[in-house]
């Protein structure tokens, strides 16, 4: 049977970036999955966690388990909606097994796709040199894909996605996985050194000859756009959802 | 003092050197990665130097005691210091009873949280900093941006003017083997003329009552080695329980620091010198506070190798000076709040919570969920801005009334596409300053689902 999963769409992706969620589903459905939107579902939380506002942060904790808690599976396509979820959720809810439950079957969309779904081929072709942005969140809370700072082998989920679609060619970054600067109201509260670090990842994207600029999380996406597009920068972005579902 | 935010805009505002401190930084962070991924154990290193100094924190007081019993039965003089105020007075107390009027110091991030320069000064006494960094920073009479290379901050043409101005070297030079060999010279005499000599502690052993203090100058062997009395100054984490635990912390310190192999010295004090005297003030200074909190504990097992800050996208782009604290970066950022919350308030929201200070760690602290911690505590004890509060408020209200989302949103993206750009990007939209906000779609995600995919 098809597993049922809660499409979980952080609440910037459904009002600014409806395509992201479209792609997500179009991908989740052709590898057969069952796939739902819950329509009470909102936000995480996570701009009230990371500004160290918790209790505005528990009822939505709350309801975010109720809404999900049913589900095979909850999958997201953003690796710090999920860590946020996985990770920061644990002080709401004391010795409970429903919340211990969705831990563990809540999952970054390539994540599921990889290590649920199994897949390891990705049909179509995407002729054009492809930019991965690594997210922080999904890089050093998920482990989603080695870092730079932790010695072993390299491994990347995402990265291995793109690798295997016809014509997709990863650039090479001199700072494979630095941060873009936009750490949520950081981008606003030190918008100087936000985007300045921002501005430096362009530039890393621009002299590898990244055409199209992707990552797993659209918040980086849209600081990373917001500079390149005031900067009028040859360089396309999409989520990496948006990039599977063009090839299929 | 003004903020953080405000600190680093105004260093940036001279991009090209912030560009340059960025890449200076980066450098050092690259020679860390390097050196690192020569030793397969790594991260068993790691896990083991995390292990041991969580030992020694959660066993301080008994390790204490017998640093002090075995340090005491090699000849050493040990005092306690409850603050900062206390480890000034002890310093000059032993150096006016040997009437010392000149001193020189090697490193020590520990005498500049107890600014302990001016306090000496202020009695008389002359105080050189003799690690070529800090000398560089003391003549500018200005503290360390950075706690390994304190002039990180200070390119070789200021270093010139500087030093043509105090030590008469040549208007305009900038060659760093000329600037260095003046300042030997300079340093040389403050050598030999000094009466005693002050040094930090990187490493005390509680099992032999001896400790390690690493320099690459050698300016502590110099320093202890040419008058009869040596000060050493310590905060009491600096333990570790045996001799054979310095093996693990030497390799990671230089490696973690400079992606050196280890540092060009080592030096071992086990009791005072034939004839000479040897002090050792352990100072507590909050730590034992910070020891007592689950939350923040970890934060003691940090042995000041700054790998944090040379890896922290926003210290490298904002500078040293910028977080006003005597440890700048990460580990400044969850330190300087325990001592001053009200004062260190904007220092934890000077992150982007990216976690590379946490993995490249040493010693395994989990800097930025301490960070976020510390964001939590700011909001407890009333110190988070009035309009942040507010508006965190507001949105997780919103977010808990499904509807009320959907009609926000939905007048959000029905108005924004139509207003004049002079309405949206203005002084009051910190976002749009250097970027384009998105553009806002007709339909949200759910919309489209509603019309597309459910009714299908």
């Amino acid at each position: 049977m098809a597993p049922k999963v809660g499409l979980f769409i952080p609440c910037y992706i459904d009002q600014l970036y409806p395509q992201v969620g479209i792609a997500t589903l179009k991908i989740l459905e052709h590898f057969g999955c069952d796939v739902e939107y819950p329509e009470t579902q909102t936000c995480c939380g996570q701009p009230m966690a990371n500004t160290g506002c918790t209790n505005e942060v528990g009822p939505l904790a709350k309801r975010f388990l109720e809404i999900f808690k049913s589900y095979d599976a909850v999958v997201c396509p953003s690796g710090s909606c999920v860590s946020m979820v996985k990770h920061h959720y644990a002080e709401y809810f004391t010795d409970n097994p429903e919340y211990e439950a969705l831990k563990g079957k809540t999952f970054e969309f390539c994540e599921y796709l990889t290590n649920v779904l199994g897949v390891k081929k990705l049909a179509g072709r995407f002729p054009h040199k492809v930019g991965l942005h690594q997210s922080c969140h999904g890089l050093r809370e998920l482990r989603l894909a080695s870092d730079s700072e932790i010695v072993g082998p390299p491994f990347g989920t995402a990265q291995a996605l793109l690798e295997s679609i016809d014509g997709v060619e990863v650039t090479t970054l001199q700072r494979p996985d630095e941060c873009c600067g936009f750490g949520g109201t950081f981008a606003v509260a030190e918008e100087a050194v936000s985007c300045m670090m921002g501005e430096d990842r362009v530039h890393d994207h621009e002299q590898a000859g990244t055409e199209v600029l992707t990552a797993l999380d659209m918040s980086c996406l849209m600081h990373l756009s917001g500079i390149i597009r005031r900067q009028k920068k040859p360089i396309r972005v999409m989520h990496i959802s948006e990039i599977f579902a063009e090839c299929l | 003092m003004p903020a953080h935010p405000k600190l680093a805009a105004a260093f940036i505002k001279d991009k090209d050197r912030a560009h340059w401190h960025d890449q200076s930084l980066w450098f050092v962070r690259s020679k860390r990665d390097k050196a690192v991924n020569q030793l397969p154990e790594w991260e068993l290193l790691r896990e083991q130097a995390s292990k041991i100094k969580s030992y020694v924190v959660s066993h301080l007081p008994d390790l204490l005691e017998e640093f002090e019993k075995n340090a005491k039965a090699k000849g050493v003089h040990v005092h306690w210091a409850r603050n900062a105020t206390e480890h000034n007075e002890i310093v000059h107390g032993i150096l006016k009873q040997h009437e010392v009027t000149r001193v020189v110091k090697s490193k020590s991030m520990l005498t500049e949280e107890c600014h302990l320069n001016p306090y000496l000064e202020r009695h008389g006494i002359e105080i050189v900093d003799t690690d070529l960094g800090e000398w560089i920073v003391q003549l500018q009479d200005k503290p360390p941006s950075h706690i390994v290379m304190p002039a990180i901050h200070i390119k070789k043409e200021e270093i010139g003017e500087l030093f043509h101005e105090k030590l008469g070297t040549e208007k305009g030079a900038t060659d760093p083997q000329y600037l260095t060999e003046a300042a030997r010279q300079h340093l040389r005499q403050k050598f030999v003329g000094a009466e005693a000599g002050i040094t930090g502690v990187n490493f005390a052993i509680a099992e032999t009552g001896g400790f390690v203090v690493c320099t690459n100058e050698g300016n502590a062997d110099l320093g202890t080695s040419l008058n009869k009395l040596h000060i050493a100054c310590m905060g009491i984490e600096k333990l570790i329980p045996r001799a054979n635990d310095l093996s693990v912390f030497l390799r990671l310190l230089a490696r973690s620091a400079t992606g050196q192999p280890i540092t060009t010295y080592s030096s071992h004090f086990h009791g005072p010198a034939p004839g000479a005297e040897l002090h050792i003030v352990l100072l507590d200074n909050g730590r034992s506070e910070i020891s007592g909190s689950d939350e923040f504990r970890r934060s003691l097992n940090c042995i000041r190798c700054a790998a944090c800050m040379n890896t922290c996208p926003v210290y490298r782009r904002s500078g040293g000076y910028s977080y006003n604290n005597t440890v700048p970066g990460p580990i400044g950022s969850i330190l300087g709040p325990a001592k001053d919350a009200k004062e260190h308030a904007s220092l934890p929201f000077a992150c982007s919570l990216c976690g590379s200070c946490t993995d490249v760690c040493p010693v395994k602290i989990d800097l930025h969920h301490q960070l976020l911690t510390w964001r939590k505590e700011i909001r407890v004890r009333g110190l988070l801005p009035y309009s942040k509060r507010l508006s965190m408020k507001l949105m997780s209200w919103m977010m808990q009334a499904p509807s009320l989302y959907r009609f926000a949103g939905k007048c959000a993206r029905s108005i924004v596409p139509h207003l004049p750009r002079f309405l949206l990007y203005n002084r009051f939209n910190a976002w749009g300053k250097q970027r384009e906000l998105p553009d806002f779609p007709k339909q949200s995600f759910r919309e489209w689902m509603k019309k597309n995919h459910d009714d299908k």
